[in-house]
């Protein structure tokens, strides 16, 4: 029926139009960001303290290798459709803490949910399937598999990934057009389209960094939880990285993300956690908790080199286009 | 030298009932080791419980052919379970240990005095093909050139081929799919496809389950091939000529395995036939002719570590996707 097609090109030409101006400006700000700002706001600054809408709620977190206690969290909350930066010397325990949060790996004591979901004890490809997509510190791009099919494998409910399904094409094939398709509009948008018929092992550093990130992206996820997204990336990247992680907030996603760059942490964070030594030692505002002498003090332990104390306004983001 | 003979014959065997039995039991490990990544080592297992599945059933039971089929399939997958379901959960060495015990536990479980009366010790079951052959079409065997096959040597290789094209159309429809997808992911790396929200667990037990029942399909053709089953036709060293097929014809393509299996047993009689025809006429004098048999093994094996050196994917791999293993 062409008037249906025609309605359909339609809404998909409106969708487009606002999946692009997604982020623009009201008043010269981001719409998304202002939201969790002031949801924000009120918030008292201590470790541990409630969010008005929390997406996550973790509740006593411990895990211990050997006699050592890698996460003792007491009470942490990720409010919803906000960017959270998660830091800490090296050591703290934020990996070992994403990992268990993801199910990937199981707490020694603890519980915590998602969406109001309890996690504990799920698998985590469970998690993954509430909503809730990680990626890693150290990049999982699928090297032997090209591009498009390391992007195609994040998409959720695939009816050709059934065993029986799978040997008749007819029932999967119009999926998986629908699905490529998708796969090719987040690819063009990170700048990865060029590449979607090369080996994932081929591309560089900061590109797998990328596509892993597109790759967890294809799940239409509430929650994304980056480990070091900007880790061995190429600067010039860097700010085209940022500007996706910005994006995310703006589609209403929520993201937790581990990051060491205190000038990344103030350009983008509405919320920043704390960790030292396992535990959650100071949670604020960017500016307020870089300035808690808690914070500095367990950055000086460790950290010598890091001038955390150099407020100066070195790094000026500036917005993708 | 009568190389008419010796080609004759190498082909013969390149496309014999040992070729169609390694095809097979290869076209499994590949949907293992090739796809999923899985290190089984006891595919000599999968296909044991097979062929004493339809044995046992015709001799013991005097129950027809497919009977015994139904049961030799049930017996895989019942093998595919208990060999995962304690270990797919576990590191992948895991599975590479236990698989290679589990398979010589079967063999000395129905080599043992203890179970004579069913799996028939040492000497095993004979004579129980019958059926098998009252089914074949030919009247008389093949003579096409050099290449000879007896009346029942011709059915069985005509079924055995038959069965390795479905395997092969099989894999092939697989490998294609998202299903293949998933697969390929998780021998890439295990913890990425768990992030983006697929079972692995669930998954590599079902690809360990169709490897198993592929390479069972090997183990039906050995047992009517030679209408006899013997526990020693099952030892490790099955499994590892299977992987030496596997890897020489490339690991994770679909032809892979069919063409390492035919060049396998054309070159084993190739050079047995020439080394033998060599000392007979006096051109070799250090070697004696009943020598010949383990010295084309030796032979076979330094080829193997000249294609590994030179073509590490084998005959069909591509050397770009290799190198990029090493990330
Ligand atoms: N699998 C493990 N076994 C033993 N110790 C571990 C393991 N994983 C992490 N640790 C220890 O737990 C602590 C926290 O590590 P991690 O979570 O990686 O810190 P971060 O990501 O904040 O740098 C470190 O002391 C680390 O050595
Ligand atoms: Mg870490």
């Amino acid at each position: 029926m062409p008037d249906d097609d025609a309605a359909a090109l339609e809404q998909a030409d409106i969708a487009e139009e606002r999946a692009q101006f997604a982020h623009t400006t009201i008043a010269g700000e981001l719409l998304g960001r202002r939201k969790a700002v002031e949801a924000l706001a009120d918030v008292p600054h201590e470790p541990g303290v409630p969010k008005p809408d929390p997406i996550l709620v973790a509740d006593g977190i411990v895990r211990r290798f050997g006699g050592l206690v890698a996460v003792d969290v007491a009470h942490a909350e990720i409010q919803r459709g906000s960017i959270t930066a998660l830091v800490g010397p090296n050591g703290a325990g934020k990996t070992t803490f994403f990992n268990l949060l993801t199910g990937f790996d199981q707490p020694n004591e603890g519980k915590w949910s998602f969406n109001g979901i309890e996690l504990k004890g799920k698998a985590a490809y469970k998690v993954a399937r509430l909503g809730m997509v990680r990626t890693f510190q150290l990049t999982k791009a699928l090297s032997r598999m090209k591009v498009i099919d390391n992007m195609a494998l994040g998409a959720k409910d695939q009816k050709g990934e059934h065993f029986w399904a799978a040997v008749i094409p007819g029932i999967w094939r119009r999926q998986e057009q629908s699905i490529e398709a998708k796969a090719d509009g987040l690819l063009a948008r990170f700048k990865l389209d060029t590449k979607r018929e090369d080996f994932a092992g081929s591309l560089s550093g900061g590109q797998r960094k990328l596509l892993e990130m597109a790759r967890a992206l294809m799940s239409d996820p509430d929650m994304v939880m980056l480990d070091e997204p900007m880790a061995g990336v190429n600067p010039a990247l860097t700010q085209s990285l940022l500007g996706h992680i910005m994006d995310l907030r703006e589609q209403g996603m929520t993201v937790l993300f581990v990051e060491h760059d205190m000038d990344v942490v103030r350009s983008i964070s509405d919320w920043v956690i704390v960790m030292g030594q396992g535990k959650v030692i100071a949670e604020g505002p960017p500016d307020a908790v870089m300035s808690n002498p808690a914070v500095i003090d367990a950055y000086l332990g460790a950290h010598h080199d890091k001038a955390l104390t150099d407020t100066g306004e070195s790094l000026s983001f500036t917005e993708p286009e | 030298m009568d190389w008419g003979n010796i080609l004759g014959q190498s082909i013969t065997q390149g496309l014999g009932v040992l070729a169609v039995i390694y095809a097979l039991a290869a076209i499994g490990l590949n949907v293992h080791f090739g796809y999923t990544g899985l290190l089984n080592f006891g595919q000599a297992g999968f296909l044991a419980v097979a062929a004493y599945g339809l044995a046992v059933t015709i001799v013991v039971l005097e129950l027809p052919l497919f009977v015994g089929v139904v049961i030799g399939l049930l017996a895989a997958v019942a093998l595919a379970l208990l060999l995962g379901i304690p270990t797919l959960r576990l590191r992948a060495d895991y599975l590479a240990i236990v698989t290679i015990a589990a398979a010589e536990i079967i063999r000395l479980l129905v080599r043992s005095v203890t179970l004579r009366d069913i799996f028939g010790g040492s000497d095993g079951i004979n004579a129980f093909a019958n059926e098998f052959f009252s089914y074949s079409p030919f009247s008389a065997g093949l003579e096409l050139g050099p290449v000879r096959l007896s009346q029942n040597d011709l059915w069985v290789v005509v079924v055995g081929w038959t069965l390795v094209a479905l395997s092969c159309l099989l894999v092939w429809l697989l490998m294609r799919s998202p299903w293949g997808r998933v697969i390929k992911a998780i021998r890439e790396d295990e913890d990425a496809v768990r992030s983006l929200g697929k079972n692995v667990y669930f998954y590599k037990m079902q690809a360990l389950i169709i490897g198993g029942v592929l390479g069972s399909l090997g183990g039906f053709i050995f047992a009517v091939g030679f209408q006899s089953v013997q526990p020693d036709s099952y030892a490790t060293d099955l499994t590892f000529f299977a992987y030496a097929v596997l890897i020489l014809g490339g690991a994770g393509r679909v032809m892979g395995p069919v063409l390492g299996a035919v060049v396998f047993w054309f070159l084993l009689v190739f050079i047995d036939g020439t080394l033998a025809q060599l000392v007979q006429n006096g051109t070799i004098t250090f070697i004696r002719t009943d020598q010949v048999g383990q010295v084309r093994y030796w032979i076979l094996g330094l080829s193997l570590m000249l294609l590994m050196i030179y073509r590490p994917q084998g005959i069909l791999g591509d050397k770009k996707e290799l190198a990029l293993d090493a990330r």
